[in-house]
């Protein structure tokens, strides 16, 4: 029996979650043929309905903008050692904020309006995050379960809110719609490339994010803190650092980046607030997270492809109308379930064939650092 | 308010209590033996679907029940195979199998049935039916206890009796039985019972077998006893208002009744309430009865009213060797 | 089954004096790239109590996993009363009338007693007539050997010297009739200690055999037959308690005659840098730990605090360091007072010039995970040499940290490993180059070489009395008596969360064993 080796971190960080999504993709085809259509054309409609044209490329990218701010909310508050899934709610109640602001300003200038939205947006997000997180570091009510409730009670709000406070008369639990001059603009006002898809400014928000993430938890102070409570709480008290303060701090960080979502999806393409508009990207989030390592780039590699999939899938609606379009929900599932919790399916087999490969002088250095 | 508006008020939170309840009890079984359920949503979810599709296809709804029980026993496997062997995250493994129900049942329903994801509807003898005890008619003539029995105790399905009974028998199974006894160890302490000779992964695959068994039946009641068919997302969040309820109830049998009963007769009240006219506060939204029993489970949970404290080895993947 | 085997062991046969109770023919055992076990060969003589000694990390525990059926051996043979058997798993173990009581106990702690005892053993599927059976055999048991415990009593209410009781007769009631303890002691007050060995004699003379996994040769010479000693994997040797010294155990442990002679002047106290007045700690659950502590340590001089571990030595250094909220009474640093305002207070105690060696490096004084340099800047990553604002300068930290490396000699030099990667030496280098190499005015170091082979040891020893010689103030916490003894000016004696004397590090060995066991030496 070869000797089962550590993996290199590429094998770790790319292999592994390619064979993750390959797997769930195979899944899926397998779906697709039990109901008798053709899993290899169903996969190229996808594919094409992603990434084939200027159109479904915008689509893609605007939801892979949604996906990246709620998986970096996912991830911030990952590092810190929480486990933030109520990105749902977040990105919900963050809606409010944002399209208050929106609805303030738009009769000024759109600029103001995507200024004040996102500052409205990642306020109400970052406080709907931080009450979870000051109940668990205060009184110790575990982050997981109250960001679900969070979730509900968010549901609730929001359907109040836009049934009874801010809803446009006439019309069933909604907002008013912006006003023209408010209107964020869309990319393809300034790429025909895009067509009429609602890829828009907030693009480079997205990737602003990715960077800012990056930078905060590896080129500063605060994130040394937040990886150093989230790897060994006890280190971090001893090395002094405030819990209490760490943990709401990455929760509003979280919630602020969830809240972002509401920029994207809300003000700038449906441009008024309607019930339960998150459509479960909150949760998709998380998916995005851990197969993205918790890290920017795989979290935008993990947020296109999520993004691929609900685009391609509403093509695939169209083109082959005998598969549903649920088969992307499906398709999503079976990617969080391998990639997030049954992640150390190929690690053994891949340990045992690393083993294999590797020539012995090397697996000798390993065990002479181990024990120098 | 008479006893004869408060015997339907009673009789319609009975109604929504019981998946709570199942749903809740089947929580307890996996979080006692240290597995967290996000995923009892998804198992109702699927089981529904089972329940309705088969009970249609095959006109038998009790071939609707095994397939809905035989689905959520599945799902709960693969929960299982993902938090205990591959010692995965056991939540999101839970959100996992939630979104792969929605997406599932659709996807299978519209494939079979072409109705968009409902199912057929089905007929009175392709459901789960009330039943009536013994001389309900009669004794419903008594004044006051008459009406109770008759209209509040007897003429529900089967399914309801079931889960009642399931309060006692999961109290007297954790407490008196040596089953119950390493359940609660499991939770508590694995490494006590693996110490001991007995096999941890054995026990909480036998936990979350009950889990999927119970989730089962809960589904099976929504679709084919309280409904006439599946439709999407038919369970709408019961499962994660049971997790609330389960840790209201400190994880505890009897406990998961009261909660569960509580949390009922909150959703039927939900109904009646609206437009209603309360002295001092005036009309309360209807949202905010809906939140209710979130709000309730976050304040508890955050120690303001007493304090519920998980099994200790809750969402910890068991690791024999180091 | 139970009162069978008892039957047994109370009438041993002929065959059964000659046949070993235990014997292990080259058993081996790696995990990973570590070799825990090698080639052990062991022979435990029925009706005796048999000690093994080693230091930390010598593979004492493992070896006794192996026979218990926790870990698989990768080699080697096992006889269990001159039969070859494959132990399988725990139950297995227990079947062949094999018991063991952890270091770390395995009992449910919401449980009662009696639950604890028949778990794993409860023979019908039903509890009732179990618990009726479990009472009885609790109280033959109890009267057979002193166990006396109640029997309805939750787990979490017991002290630890009953919660070890619980253990022993979980063991019993499953029959066993070898029994394995786990560093007992380590955990109890001296006067539980004593009641545990002759709970052990009373087991031996009634037809038991122990053994008792020990790094205490104290123990060893006061109860044991039989001594077996194990270093770094591999068995030393077995002789005859009665034949041998500690002197020479110790020498068989180490490999060499330790010098545990630290060569150092007398000391020159200055001002008084630490003043601790009249401290009590509390813990999270409300047991007090440290009562009403009051004590000084002055500049240039490095006071010790021994006693026997779970003395309260760990509360008192972490409210000192900050880590946590003290209950009562004052601490103050160069005559300022640690002001206890929430959590993070330890960051504020570090800025008044106090640096801190934590007791367990791997619990809180390093993120395993991180990289070497990263760990060289814990609790200090706010200094402004690492960053300006709230930025953080990789590189400017990564040049520090090579610079710790060279200084304090750390292996392998290389800033960018995973500290996990690192020796249990290396680690603990790491730590202390963090915390000495700086501007401090204490130094307060808990088991500054637990875990840490001879040549660290050394090395870590002649830093700590080098920053003496600087004029700092240094208290010291061990619970390796002679590492208190060989390095400290002064001995501050705890026992059950009071300071009870202080003595000379010249002191007799008697008079510190009373002091950590409670008693006035001048009275006795």
């Amino acid at each position: 029996m070869s000797a089962r080796q550590p993996l290199p971190s590429w094998a770790l960080n790319v292999l592994m979650p390619a064979m993750n999504v390959l797997l769930a993709l195979i899944v899926g085809g397998l779906a697709v043929a039990m109901i008798g259509e053709n899993p290899i054309q169903a996969m190229q409609v996808l594919a094409y309905g992603a990434f084939g044209s200027g159109y479904g490329l915008g689509f893609t990218l605007h939801y892979a903008t949604s996906l990246t701010f709620t998986g970096l909310a996912v991830a911030v508050a990952f590092h810190s050692g929480l486990f933030n899934i109520g990105g749902e709610g977040q990105a919900y109640v963050a809606g409010l904020g944002a399209i208050m602001m929106a609805l303030w300003l738009d009769h000024t200038h759109w600029v103001f309006v995507l200024v004040g939205a996102t500052v409205g947006a990642m306020t109400l997000g970052a406080l709907w995050a931080a009450i979870p997180g000051y109940l668990q570091a205060k009184r110790g009510s575990h982050i997981v379960i109250t960001t679900i409730m969070f979730n509900f009670i968010a549901s609730a709000l929001m359907s109040y809110m836009l049934a009874q406070v801010i809803t446009n008369p006439g019309s069933n639990a909604e907002t008013r719609t912006i006003a023209e001059t408010g209107r964020i603009p869309l990319l393809s006002e300034y790429f025909e490339f895009f067509k009429h898809s609602p890829v828009n400014i907030m693009l480079f928000f997205g990737v602003v994010a990715l960077i800012g993430v990056y930078i905060l938890l590896w080129r500063t102070k605060l994130g040394f803190k937040i990886r150093t409570l989230g790897q060994n709480p006890e280190a971090a008290r001893y090395a002094g650092i405030s819990a209490v303060s760490i943990i709401v701090i990455a929760m509003a960080i979280s919630g602020a980046l969830a809240g972002m979502m509401a920029v994207n999806e809300a003000v700038s393409v449906q441009k008024r607030l309607v019930v339960g508009y998150v459509q479960g990207f909150g949760f998709i989030g998380i998916a995005v997270a851990f197969m993205g390592r918790a890290h920017p780039v795989g979290i935008v590699l993990a947020a296109i492809l999520f993004g691929a999939l609900y685009q391609g899938g509403s093509e695939l609606a169209f083109v082959m109308p005998a598969v549903p379009s649920e088969l992307v929900v499906v398709i999503q599932a079976l990617v969080i379930l391998f990639s997030g919790a049954m992640d150390e399916m190929f690690k053994p087999v891949l340990e045992r064939v690393f083993g294999a490969f590797r020539s012995k002088p090397q697996a000798d250095k390993a065990a002479e650092i181990e024990e120098a | 308010m008479g006893i004869e508006d408060i015997i339907p008020l009673l009789n319609s939170s009975v109604r929504f209590a019981v998946p709570l309840l199942l749903a809740c009890l089947a929580g307890l079984y996996s979080e006692r033996s240290g597995i967290v359920d996000i995923g009892l949503e998804g198992k109702m979810l699927g089981a529904a679907f089972a329940a309705a599709a088969v009970a249609a296809l095959s006109g038998n709804v009790w071939y609707g029940m095994l397939a809905a029980i035989f689905v959520s026993v599945c799902m709960s496997m693969i929960h299982a195979i993902a938090s205990i062997n591959l010692r995965g995250n056991q939540v999101i493994s839970g959100v996992a199998l939630n979104f792969l129900a929605l997406g599932g049942t659709v996807f299978i329903g519209h494939s079979i049935f072409k109705r968009g994801g409902t199912t057929p509807n089905l007929s009175k003898d392709e459901r789960i039916g009330p039943i009536d005890l013994p001389f309900a008619a009669e004794i419903g003539q008594v004044p006051v206890i008459g009406p109770i029995y008759e209209q509040l105790i007897s003429g529900h399905s089967i399914i309801v009796y079931f889960a009642f009974a399931a309060v006692p028998i999961t109290a007297w199974v954790l407490m008196k039985t040596r089953f119950g006894l390493r359940l609660r160890a499991v939770g508590e302490n694995p490494k006590a019972l693996d110490t001991a000779g007995i096999s941890v992964f054995l026990l909480r695959y036998q936990a979350l077998i009950i889990t999927g068994v119970l989730c089962g039946v809960a589904g099976a009641y929504l679709s084919t006893s309280q409904g006439a068919n599946f439709s999407e997302n038919m369970t709408a969040g019961r499962g994660f208002i049971a997790l609330a309820a389960l840790i209201f109830a400190k994880w505890k049998p009897w406990n998961a009744l009261w909660t569960c009963l509580l949390f009922g007769v909150l959703s039927a009240a939900q109904i009646r309430l609206q437009g209603v006219e309360f002295p001092l506060i005036g009309e309360v939204p209807v949202q905010f009865i809906q939140a209710l029993p979130y709000v309730l489970t976050v304040v508890l949970l955050a120690g303001f009213i007493g304090r519920a404290v998980p099994p200790k080895a809750v969402g910890q993947p068991y690791v024999k060797e180091r | 089954m139970v009162e069978n085997q008892i039957r047994n062991t109370q009438q041993p046969s002929r065959a059964a004096e000659i046949v070993p109770a235990i014997d292990l023919k080259g058993v081996s055992k790696s995990f990973g790239p570590v070799q825990a076990n090698k080639d052990i060969n062991l022979t435990v003589k029925r009706n005796s109590i048999h000690g093994i000694v080693g230091e930390n990390g010598a593979g004492k525990s493992t070896l006794m996993s192996i026979l218990y059926g926790f870990y698989k051996a990768d080699a080697g043979d096992i006889f269990v009363h001159g039969k070859k058997v494959q132990i399988k798993d725990s139950s297995h173990a227990l079947d062949l009338g094999i018991g063991m009581v952890h270091q770390h106990f395995m009992l449910v702690e919401n449980f009662t007693v009696l639950e604890n005892i028949i778990l794993g053993a409860e023979g019908d599927p039903l509890l009732a007539a179990s618990k009726a059976a479990a009472r009885e055999e609790l109280a033959r048991l109890a009267k057979d050997y002193g166990l006396n415990v109640d029997p309805d009593a939750i787990i979490e209410d017991l002290s630890v010297g009953q919660e070890q009781r619980v253990e022993i007769l979980k063991a019993l009631y499953r029959g066993a009739d070898v029994l394995i303890l786990d560093e007992p002691t380590g955990v109890l007050t001296p006067t539980e200690a004593d009641q545990l060995f002759r709970i052990l004699e009373q087991l031996r003379d009634e037809g038991k055999t122990i053994i008792l996994i020990t790094h205490k040769l104290r123990e060893i010479m006061a109860i044991t037959d039989t001594v077996s000693v194990m270093r770094r994997g591999t068995m030393v040797g077995t002789v005859a308690t009665k034949d041998t010294s500690p002197d020479k155990l110790a020498e068989m442990m180490v490999g060499r005659h330790v010098l545990l002679k630290v060569e150092k002047t007398a000391a020159q106290p200055g001002e008084k840098v630490l003043e601790v007045d009249g401290l009590s700690v509390t813990d999270d659950i409300g047991v007090p730990r440290v009562k009403n502590v009051s004590f000084d340590v002055r500049a240039g001089e490095i006071v010790g605090i021994a006693g026997v571990a779970g003395n309260g030595q760990s509360q008192l250094l972490e409210a000192i360091s900050g880590m946590f909220n003290p209950l009562l009474g004052e601490i103050r640093i160069n005559g300022k007072k640690i002001k206890f305002d929430g959590d993070g207070v330890a960051d504020e105690v570090r800025r008044m010039g106090l640096a801190h060696v934590p007791e367990d490096r791997h619990k809180m004084g390093l993120v395993t995970t991180f990289e070497e340099w990263e760990n060289s800047m814990l609790g200090y990553d706010d200094d402004q040499k690492f960053g300006n604002g709230p930025f953080l300068s990789v590189k400017a930290a990564r040049e520090d940290a090579i610079k710790r490396i060279e200084m304090f000699d750390i292996r392998p030099q290389n800033p960018r490993l995973k500290t996990a990667n690192f020796s249990g030496g290396n680690q603990q280098k790491i730590v202390l180059a963090r915390e000495m190499d700086r501007d401090l005015d204490i130094l307060i170091v808990g088991q500054p070489t637990r875990g840490v082979d001879i040549g660290a040891i050394e090395f870590i020893h002649k830093q700590i009395i080098k920053l003496r010689d600087e004029g700092k103030a240094v208290l010291l916490v061990s619970v390796e008596l002679d590492e208190v003894r060989s390095l400290s000016d002064r001995v501050l004696v705890m026992f059950d969360g009071e300071i009870v004397t202080e003595l000379a590090p010249t002191a007799s060995e008697k008079e510190f064993g009373l002091a950590m066991a409670g008693l006035d030496p001048a009275q006795q």
